[in-house]
């Protein structure tokens, strides 16, 4: 702690200010203010595309203090946040696993991030005015930008097919921004995965059933894919979603997405499976949902406890079946990790 | 489901405390909601459960398959809950479904089956459930005699821990670094128990647990995980304990909550339990190390840590309710099927007392030895960890760094830890030990040690800048958790100059609440902390406020009675239309439950933290005489600032307090009080005993349960006592006569402008020298005459009248030779208001709150000798728990609980409470050993009684003399240190002794006794023991009138209703 700390500010788009200090890469960035209020995990949460083009809040104050472990074991080759804002950072570092510290982490990355940040003010004002557009500012200030308006999945996911595992069953697992660990279920229940990009042709793939993956931002911009699933659902192959994937697999099947009034952002959702009644606790993070009006064949199958929206469908007869929130976790709970196991079974 | 039985966990003790009062009031409320009739057996009369409007029956019964099966009997309820009432009501639950009274009586159990909760109990069981899912345990071998269990110890390779199946809090539990100790613990163990379990001994390991709760339907999920500072080999009741986990991965914590799920669905658990893990600091490698299938101290750690109520909504579970059909009562819109997250960080530091025990060993282990605890809530590591030092009272303004300087005494401490290790490490620090260094000695995670760093370099920043602090730096030690007293210490300044300093600057804390889920969602919450780290507060204030000042930790002298209290003044506030403020931060109490406040401050008790919340809330008023001596003691502090307190004005407070100013007092109303001096040396000590002659009482000015105070015999032993305890002019002694023989007696009472309202005088079965919160304590008095008690009410009146006395206060007398003297006296709630309420059936606590407000009060009304039935209280001690200590009671202060029983005499009630404070009645054979010939002949008709009810009766050398000189027969053994057969030590170890009588010599001081090691062993193996001759008598008086088969059983309002006054 012995170099000289720069100060931060996060300048949100409504003229909010909050002052802290600088804890990684010096320099200003904007994008999409969001928060998380997840107790761990922070290097799985930072290195999720689905965090592309956001600026990332935690809302539990103590972060650093494990520091980051091999990037190999966490969700992609990078971190994918603009920025990050805590409360409280931990200078100093322990864990037999970890590699490196959080900062030093952001500085390789050259992703900003700020601490001293009252994340709690800050994330019941998110809470209330939804998600806005913000910056963190230290140094020389930047213009704000909005992420929305561009196409993030076409960033982040991958550009061409690339075959992973081995497997009887082979599938194909469309990159909307997908999680190592999304990869990692399916790998280790050995099933041979075809990583293919986000707009790829599907029905002519030659594979067993199909993934759609987790992903940034507004479904409704994804057309392309959306006609695409739209084809596959003529057939009887397998279909899972997975968050972005569940809301496209729904848009496909004719039931619209709306914007919540409070976003999931958390490992603490309670979610009831209607078949069984069963409740499981899942951990999400999206800010669309699929309306409550089922079409064509489909049925709701997961239920939030809490708010009462809809969590996951599924078709009646054929197998395609998909979940708001993420059954690969990391960070969060494992409760739902068995639905890669009923995904193999329809294989 | 139309009545239930809830089992209560009896007096606190060491292991077992006000937690369950918690989770037993929580379950009332849950099953009151259903309409469901609750029949409570708990013998604890101070605890808010067996208080009016809530049970609908109360047995104060002890909790015993005998008594427990009179009830069922009598009140024939369909179901009956085991997990609300700790250790006592799960063991109590098993020996009833052992012995096949819930079946006789068709009883269902509630909740968690009995076999499963076998099968956590019995460790053999237990490892076998978890194999068979594949889950690690730590390899262990459970024995059942001693020379199994040595060579298991063999088997296994030392250091060894021993287990101890069936025990609360650890007892019995211990590591065995090689073959001679292992040996010597088993022996202690197999007294207690028929089965150990000799393990693995993890050395260095994180000890991890979750609080799991799950639901018929197999809907299950983890509440709360919690780590401990201190690695593997302290007993987590030792432990600071941090919430959520700070050093743990993603990876590690849902593996960990992975296998607790996994577990718990298993085993079949319903309601609420906790799992502890023992999780390698170096890889990726876990143990299980037990299940506690019921609500324990952890799981109202974690509901006051998270604000989920986990008693509550265990109760509804344990009714078949879903997760999925309760609601989360914090945010009122989500429901209780899910995982709180925080946006806080939670430490736990408990309080130890285990420097009031003579001969006590002070360091802590795997026993648990801490007799309370306090919670700190902040959004920095370092701000909740200053907070919680504070709050258990030791002394502490936060992390001491110079507490140790010598660094021999500092590498000791590191290595074997007591109470103040945490100190250690700050001293370590300042001088320069590595973290590296400091980790290897203690194995405490780098990460806690790195924080306690950083507090340590904002000390030294501020040493350096002094006078001149910087806002930034001001601000940087209020957000490092520095109080302004802790801050001006450092430099020399006063409390008052910071404070200033910092509202100059504009630096004050901010108000945060517990929401449960990190402000994702709204929440209307009125649990609440106050931290510098953070911008806006989150709350408004509240109107026409009053603020409660809570008792803090539990400790000795002081505990549930004082929330008992404070809970009663929180309903009666609300039922004269106030809203209520409650500050208190002891997560065991009822009081820090958020529904029984307006707003629920889960903050320090301290002057500051006061301040700024009265300033904050724009209070109406404070109450502090409802609390014990914490609140008390803020009285001048808080009128200096201005702040309204209600009742007494502060000015009485300090001349009832103030031993010169109360002195005068008493002089100028002609009462006497015993002939006392202010103490500054020695040769004014012995002119002082020159005129009143010996035995005299020594003690510090500042009186805190009796703490350093000591009856002293003769010119040689307080010479002893000032040379360890230095006098000066800031901290006299203060030396009074001794009275020998007087009787004690007491008057709890409220006065409204001077004037008695209601008040209770109660006599004391030990004559003086046993402290009051030892005593025995009889209500209405039964031995007093009448005479006695009208001169006793005369004085009071008078005192109340001098003092003014709006509020609560306590008076203590002695009597003898029908002389009467004032000891003490108190304006506040004493520790026996809720026995002297619920045994009156008057609750002393609204009069006290309509006397405060100044509302009117009906009639005035007094209440004894005039009952039809009598309430005896008796304590509780915990010496089993604190190796080393003498097992005496004298004017210092050393139960950790207390019961009462109501009977239809005193001796249907004495023996009673006597049970129900954990004492078995002899069978057959007593051991008697009496000091000194007062005793002597004091007991040998009592003796001969024993002996014609056929008694085998066991004596030591002179006692055995004695009796034969006068006819009575009995069978000589030679103490322990004589090492001569047949020895007190064999008779003992093979279990041929159920009672033991030793009354030393009360004209011989404690210090020379050669009776401890008798005593000590008499503890150590399990017996029960008497050591006071008025006890005595009483004892065998009544255990010649009646068996236990002659006790009533009759619940409180039976009494009530029946005993009407007969006035």
């Amino acid at each position: 702690m012995n170099q000289k700390i720069s100060s931060a500010k996060l300048i949100l788009s409504d003229g909010t200010v909050f002052s802290g200090k600088s804890f990684g890469f010096n320099s200003s960035v904007s994008g999409e203010v969001v928060f998380s209020t997840g107790m761990t995990g922070y290097p799985e949460s930072l290195t999720d595309p689905s965090y592309s083009g956001q600026i990332l809040t935690l809302t539990f104050p103590l972060i650093g203090n494990y520091g980051v472990n091999k990037i190999s074991e966490l969700e992609s080759n990078k971190i994918q946040v603009k920025g990050l804002i805590i409360d409280d950072y931990s200078f100093s570092f322990s864990h037999w696993n970890s590699k490196k510290s959080l900062a030093d982490w952001l500085k390789e990355f050259k992703i900003p991030a700020a601490y001293g940040i009252d994340t709690r003010a800050l994330t019941q004002k998110l809470r209330a005015k939804g998600t806005m557009t913000g910056k963190i500012v230290i140094g020389k200030n930047t213009e704000f930008f909005d992420p929305n308006k561009i196409n993030l999945v076409e960033k982040v996911s991958c550009e061409k097919h690339q075959w992973i595992g081995k497997g009887n069953k082979k599938i194909a697992l469309i990159d909307f921004g997908v999680k190592q660990s999304i990869i990692r279920s399916l790998v280790n229940r050995k099933i041979k995965v075809l990583k293919v990009p986000w707009n790829s042709n599907l029905k002519e793939l030659d594979v067993d059933g199909f993934v759609l993956s987790n992903g940034p931002g507004d479904p409704a911009l994804l057309k392309k894919p959306i006609e695409n699933i739209k084809e596959l659902l003529k057939d009887a192959r397998p279909i899972f979603g997975i968050c972005l994937g569940n809301q496209l697999l729904g848009r496909a099947a004719g039931i619209k997405t709306f914007k919540l009034k409070f976003g999931h952002r958390s490992q603490n959702q309670p979610c009831i499976n209607l078949e069984t009644k069963n409740c499981i606790i899942t951990s999400q993070n999206h800010g669309f949902a699929l309306e409550n009006k089922m079409k064509n064949g489909f049925m709701k199958w997961f239920e939030n406890a809490n708010d009462k929206t809809i969590e996951g469908i599924k078709h009646k007869t054929k197998p395609f079946f998909s979940v708001q929130f993420h059954p690969e976790a990391n960070p969060g709970p494992l409760d739902a990790n068995y639905l890669f196991d009923e995904f193999k079974e329809k294989l | 489901m139309k009545k239930v039985l809830l089992l209560g966990s009896g007096a606190l003790k060491i292991g077992e405390a006000g937690e369950f009062d918690f989770s037993g009031s929580q379950a009332i409320k849950a099953l009151k909601e259903e309409g469901i009739k609750i029949i409570l057996i708990n013998p604890n009369i101070a605890t808010i459960q067996t208080s009016e409007n809530f049970a609908d029956k109360v047995y104060f019964l002890p909790l015993t398959s005998f008594f427990v099966e009179k009830v069922i009997e009598k009140e024939k309820p369909q179901g009956i809950l085991l997990s609300f009432g700790g250790q006592t009501a799960l063991n109590c639950g098993i020996e009833l479904e052992k012995k096949g009274i819930l079946k006789k009586f068709n009883v269902k159990v509630l909740g968690t089956p009995v076999k499963t909760i076998e099968e956590t109990e019995d460790r053999k069981k237990f490892i076998k459930k978890l194999n068979e899912i594949k889950v690690n345990s730590i390899e262990s071998v459970a024995v059942k005699n001693l020379q199994n269990g040595l060579n298991a110890g063999k088997k296994i390779g030392f250091p060894v821990m021993l287990r101890v199946a069936f025990a609360l809090g650890g007892k019995g539990s211990g590591i065995a670094r090689n073959k001679k100790e292992l040996k010597k613990k088993l022996k202690q163990a197999f007294t207690f128990t028929k089965q150990i379990l000799i393990e693995k001994y993890l050395n260095g390991f994180k000890e991890v647990e979750y609080e799991v709760v799950r639901d018929k339907f197999n809907n299950c999920i983890t509440v709360c995980n919690m780590e401990n500072f201190d690695p593997l080999g302290i007993h987590t009741g030792e432990s600071i304990v941090v919430a959520p986990s700070q050093t743990l991965t993603n990876f590690e914590y849902h593996k960990l909550r992975e296998i607790s799920i996994k577990v718990i669905k298993h085993l079949g658990i319903i309601g609420e339990c906790n799992i502890q893990f023992a999780l390698n600091p170096k890889k990726d490698e876990y143990y299980v190390i037990e299940v506690n299938a019921r609500l324990s101290r952890s799981s109202a750690l974690a509901s006051k840590a998270t604000g989920y109520p986990l008693a509550f909504i265990a109760a509804k579970l344990a009714l078949g309710y879903s997760l999925t059909q309760i609601e989360n009562s914090i945010t009122k819109k989500t429901i209780a099927c899910f995982e709180p997250a925080l946006d806080y960080c939670v430490i736990k530091i408990p309080r130890w007392d285990l420097k009031k025990f003579r001969n006590a060993d002070l360091k802590i282990n795997s026993q648990m030895k801490s007799v309370g605890e306090v919670m700190a809530i902040g959004r920095k590591f370092e701000e909740a960890l200053q907070k919680a030092l504070r709050m258990t009272e030791t002394g502490f303004n936060g992390i001491q760094s110079d507490f140790f300087s010598e660094k021999k005494e500092i590498e000791k401490e590191l290595k074997e830890p007591s109470s103040e290790r945490i100190h250690a490490v700050a001293s370590a620090i300042k001088k320069k030990y590595s973290i590296e260094k400091i980790h290897s000695m203690t194995k405490i995670d780098k990460w806690f040690l790195y924080k306690i760093k950083n507090i340590f370099e904002t000390e030294k920043k501020i040493l350096k800048q002094k006078n001149n602090l910087s806002k930034e730096l001001l601000l940087e030690a209020k957000q490092s958790g520095f109080s302004d007293k802790q801050i001006a210490l450092l430099i020399n300044s006063t409390e008052e100059k910071i404070r200033k300093k910092r509202h100059k600057e504009k630096i004050f804390p901010v108000i945060k609440q517990i929401d449960t889920l990190a402000a994702e969602y709204p929440a209307k919450t009125n649990y609440l902390y106050l931290t510098y780290n953070g911008k806006k507060d989150d709350v408004k204030a509240l109107e026409k406020n009053i603020i409660v000042l809570g008792g803090g930790p539990y400790r000795i002298g002081s505990s549930v009675e004082f929330d008992w209290c404070c809970v009663n003044t929180l309903k009666a506030l609300r039922k004269n239309k106030l809203n209520t403020i409650m500050i208190n931060c002891n997560p065991e109490t009822v009081s820090t439950d958020y529904d029984e406040s307006d707003k629920l401050f889960f903050e320090e008790l301290s002057l500051e933290s006061v301040l700024e919340i009265y300033r904050k809330e724009k209070s109406k008023g404070i109450i502090i005489s409802m609390g014990g001596q914490i609140p008390n003691n803020l009285a001048l502090g808080l009128e200096k600032n201005n702040v309204k307190i209600l009742g007494t004005k502060v000015k009485s407070i300090d001349s009832a307090e103030n031993r010169n100013k109360f002195s005068k007092l008493l002089d100028s109303i002609k009462v006497n009080q015993p002939e006392w001096r202010e103490l500054t040396s020695f040769s004014k000590a012995k002119e002082f005993t020159k005129i009143v002659g010996f035995p005299v009482l020594v003690r510090p000015s500042y009186v805190l349960s009796g703490a350093g105070m000591v009856v002293v015999f003769n010119e040689k032993e307080l010479e002893n006592y000032l040379k360890k305890n230095e006098l000066s002019k800031e901290h006299p002694a203060v030396i009074s006569k001794f009275i020998i023989n007087g009787r004690e007696i007491e008057i709890d009472g409220i006065a409204k402008n001077g004037k008695l309202v209601i008040y209770a005088v109660s006599e004391h079965v030990e004559n003086a020298g046993i402290h009051s919160g030892d005593a025995t304590i009889v209500l209405p008095a039964q031995k007093i005459y009448l005479e006695t008690i009208n001169k006793i009410k005369e004085i009071s009146k008078q005192i109340a009248l001098k003092l003014n006395i709006t509020g609560p206060f306590n008076i203590q007398f002695i009597a003898k030779d029908n002389e009467i003297k004032v000891i003490e006296c108190n304006l506040r709630a004493s520790r026996s208001f809720p026995f002297c309420s619920k045994v009156i059936g008057k609750n002393f606590i609204d009069y006290a709150v309509k006397a405060m407000l100044n509302k009117p009060i009906e009639k005035t009304v007094d209440y004894f000798g005039k009952l039809n039935y009598v309430g005896v209280k008796a304590p509780q001690f915990s010496f089993s728990r604190l190796s080393g200590a003498d097992p005496i009671s004298g004017v210092e202060m050393a139960s950790t609980g207390e019961v009462a029983c109501l009977g239809t005499d005193l001796y249907d009630a004495f023996l009673k409470a006597m049970l129900a404070a954990n004492n078995k009645l002899p069978e057959k054979n007593i051991l008697i050993s009496l000091g000194g010939e007062e005793n002597k002949y004091a007991l040998l008709k009592p003796i001969q009684k024993l002996v014609n009810q056929n008694f085998n009766i066991f004596t030591t050398k002179n006692t055995h003399k004695f009796l034969k000189f006068h006819g009575i027969k009995s069978k000589k053994l030679f103490k322990v240190q004589e090492k001569k057969e047949p020895n007190v030590l064999t008779f003992l170890t093979k279990q041929k002794i159920d009672f033991i009588i030793n009354v030393p010599d009360k004209y011989h001081s404690k210090e020379w006794d050669p009776d401890y090691l008798l005593r000590r062993t008499a503890v150590d193996f399990n017996v029960p023991l008497i050591t006071n001759l008025e006890l005595t008598k009483l004892f065998i008086k009544s255990i010649t009138e009646k068996r236990i088969e002659d006790l009533e059983i009759k619940s409180w309002d039976e009494y009530l209703k029946n005993g009407k006054t007969k006035q």
